[in-house]
């Protein structure tokens, strides 16, 4: 009792350390002068709730050992299995239509974050490497619609295709030298690659436009019927061809259904891939390499099919969100943002796609939700990532595998 | 011919500056890589939080105490590296400690979550904005050279970057060397186990190491705020992945590496920026950090790391 005073008394003490020079002690500007205005409340606060942290923690640790227990996804028959995703997409199909606006907005938005998580699932997930630079292939896919359209007059539908091979293709230059790297260094590698992708796209500002990027960029037609107010080019717009009034509801519902295709159509390809020799190829190889190589598969191939294929689903990802934003600039791909979606992967549950949809749901809609807390979401988020890592590193919705394991 | 030289001379002190910052930082990134093999991502977020440690304490002191100059820089650096300790060791306690004996890549993406959230508690803290550091010592040293009178210039700031970098480090090889602490750590670079059966207590010594990296990483805070003189929560993430650069680059788990590498890609960044152009000098960074781990993944001064079944 008394060694656990001690140290509920040394942790309180390291945390005012912590949050003295922080929050404690804020510098202000008075004109040519700065000086130091102390917050009290925080320092003793913090200092206050560590302290009794500490001192309940080995209490807790008892109990949480007396009771542990770990959620799985329950085993559904793979009727019940169907008959569930197609109650869940007839839904999504419908609710946009009884809703409003922006919560169909924010939906889009998640929408591409689920195909994103899917397309990194793929690689992180399935095959295992760790790729942080993955927002660089996003990149590509956008500004490939964008440079598209800008200098050669391309629509969505015909730049879309082109802008995830050439995701893919920047995924298999860039794959092809460092993916004989170990985990780490791959994942440093791909940061690396990311950040030189965001600094050409600032730097080449003949091509690019530099810092400001593309603006202008026209939303999706539908089958050649543009979805504007007024056509562009004299040709009928949709709603003409409908015999509609225009609303601009129409056109934020429109959105949504594509993303939601697009969404599906990566669910799709991504769930019967798994299934397929180079699927299993990619699992084996994330759980033993060594093993791999002595069946005689060669992991260079594996990986770089899965580090293609994930680049790939970035790049449809990227063309939908340059059309649906209108504008790209390299302030939308960051590291953050690539940070962003690996925390969807790790939070779903790593190659757990269910977890992965239900992640993307969370990270986007939460901050919308809890705006009153924007300042801290990218704390919260942080936080989030340590503490997933420490209590559930499987992620919320692991999946089960069937499998075999000798009693060692 | 006759402006080459004190060009030349004057990018060679700008980069030497520039690469023992890089060198200070490295150090950390590689001790806790030769002992415990992972990436400590949140590394860099240290060093900027010395450097707003630094600021906070000059502002306590007051520019115009009438202090002696080396007593209040001496004062800033020993509140920085008294701090960042705490916050060195806490980082490890909290995301790495409990994720020991786990695969490879879960303690780095807790490390990328610690690194976003020290951005941010700072952030949140004292204002995401740019913030003016007083420049405590101006002037600099100039040197004339050559018939043409082009004067290379040397900063007092930016001098003592270098010599308090040199002093640390030959204080640092030589703790070490001597030191039982020292010799303990480098028996657990060498083999963790079994330098735990022969009785080290390996926790501390993964704690010293990470409060030992934490300090060098808070002094080059101190030192390159006072050398620029402004400061904002983001200047860590790309300083840290420039000094891993370093890390890799000199052989990650070496010591006098990271040194070697630092002061390497220092003299690599400002050439690229005076002699190509200024915007792709941090390109250049991490081409070479692409190209060394595609090329010679162990580095100049590092060994060969061979994988066991």
């Amino acid at each position: 009792m008394f060694q656990n005073l001690k140290n509920a008394v040394i942790a309180a003490a390291m945390a005012g350390i912590i949050i003295a020079p922080v929050f404690g002690l804020q510098i202000l500007r008075r004109g040519m002068e700065t000086y130091l205005q102390p917050e009290w409340d925080y320092i003793l606060g913090g200092m206050a709730i560590i302290f009794v942290f500490q001192l309940l923690r080995p209490l807790l640790a008892r109990r949480k050992r007396a009771g542990e227990s770990r959620w799985r996804l329950p085993a559904i028959s793979d009727k019940g299995r169907q008959r569930a995703i197609m109650v869940l997409v007839l839904f999504a199909l419908v609710w946009p239509f009884f809703t409003g606006r922006a919560q169909v907005d924010i939906a889009t938005l998640v929408l591409i974050y689920v195909m994103l998580g899917l397309g990194l699932n793929i690689v992180v997930g399935f095959a295992g490497l760790l790729d942080l630079g993955f927002v660089g292939f996003y990149a590509v896919g956008a500004y490939t619609y964008a440079l598209l359209y800008h200098w050669a007059g391309w629509g969505f539908w015909e730049a879309l295709p082109l802008a995830g091979l050439m995701s893919a293709f920047f995924g298999f230059i860039l794959g092809f030298p460092v993916l004989r790297l170990r985990g780490d260094y791959l994942a440093i590698v791909t940061l690396g690659f990311g950040e030189i992708i965001r600094l050409m796209l600032i730097n080449l500002y003949g091509l690019t436009g530099g810092p400001d990027g593309i603006s202008g960029i026209p939303k999706p037609s539908f089958f050649g019927y543009q979805l504007v107010r007024r056509s562009t080019d004299g040709s009928p717009t949709f709603h003409e061809m409908m015999g509609w009034t225009f609303s601009s509801q129409d056109v934020v519902i429109y959105l949504y259904l594509m993303a939601l295709c697009l969404a599906l159509v990566t669910l799709f390809v991504s769930s019967r891939v798994i299934r397929m020799p180079i699927g299993r190829a990619w699992e084996a190889l994330r759980e033993d390499e060594i093993a791999c190589r002595s069946l005689g598969l060669n992991p260079t191939t594996i990986k770089l099919s899965a580090f293609t294929m994930g680049a790939m689903f970035a790049g449809f990802g990227g063309a939908f969100f340059a059309a649906r934003q209108g504008l790209v600039n390299p302030e939308s791909f960051t590291f953050i943002e690539s940070a962003l979606i690996l925390a969807i992967v790790v939070l779903g549950g790593m190659g757990s796609q269910v977890g992965v949809i239900l992640a993307a749901i969370l990270l986007t809609v939460v901050p919308e939700i809890a705006r009153e807390f924007a300042e801290y979401r990218m704390l919260i988020f942080g936080l989030v990532m340590v503490v997933m890592m420490i209590w559930r590193p499987q992620g919320l919705l692991p999946v089960k595998r069937p499998h075999v394991e000798l009693e060692s | 011919m006759s402006d080459l030289i004190p060009l030349l001379t004057q990018q060679l002190f700008n980069g030497l500056s520039l690469g023992a910052i890089y060198a200070l930082i490295a150090i950390g990134y590689t001790m806790v890589y030769g002992i415990i093999g992972m990436i400590n991502f949140a590394h860099g977020e240290i060093y900027m939080i010395g450097a707003y440690v630094g600021l906070v304490t000059l502002s306590a002191i007051g520019v115009n105490s009438g202090l002696p100059l080396p007593l209040i820089i001496l004062l800033m650096l020993l509140v920085a590296i008294l701090v960042t300790a705490v916050y060195g060791f806490a980082v490890e306690k909290i995301a790495y400690a409990p994720l020991r004996g786990s695969p490879r890549l879960v303690p780095l993406i807790s490390a990328i979550g610690m690194s976003i959230f020290l951005q941010n508690w700072v952030a949140t803290g004292q204002g995401a904005r740019d913030m003016a550091v007083p420049s405590l010592i101006g002037g600099s040293l100039e040197l004339t050279l050559g018939g043409s009178g082009f004067t290379v210039t040397a900063p007092y700031s930016r001098i003592m970057i270098i010599v308090v970098t040199v002093l640390l480090m030959i204080g640092l090889s030589l703790f070490i060397k001597y030191s039982r602490t020292g010799q303990a750590s480098r028996a657990c670079s060498q083999d963790l186990h079994m330098a735990n059966l022969l009785g080290i207590d390996t926790n501390r010594i993964i704690s010293f190491t990470f409060v030992i990296g934490a300090m060098l990483a808070a002094v080059g805070g101190v030192l390159i705020a006072l050398a620029i003189g402004k400061l904002n929560p983001f200047i860590g993430f790309i300083a840290g992945i420039k000094a891993f650069t370093a890390a890799v680059l000199g052989g990650i788990g070496s010591i006098p590496g990271a040194m070697l590498g630092g002061v390497l890609l220092g003299l690599a960044e400002t050439f690229a920026a005076a002699f190509i152009s200024s915007q792709y000098k941090d390109i250049v960074a991490f081409l070479l950090l692409v190209f060394i781990l595609l090329f010679r993944p162990t580095g100049l001064l590092g060994k060969p790391e061979v994988e066991k079944v």
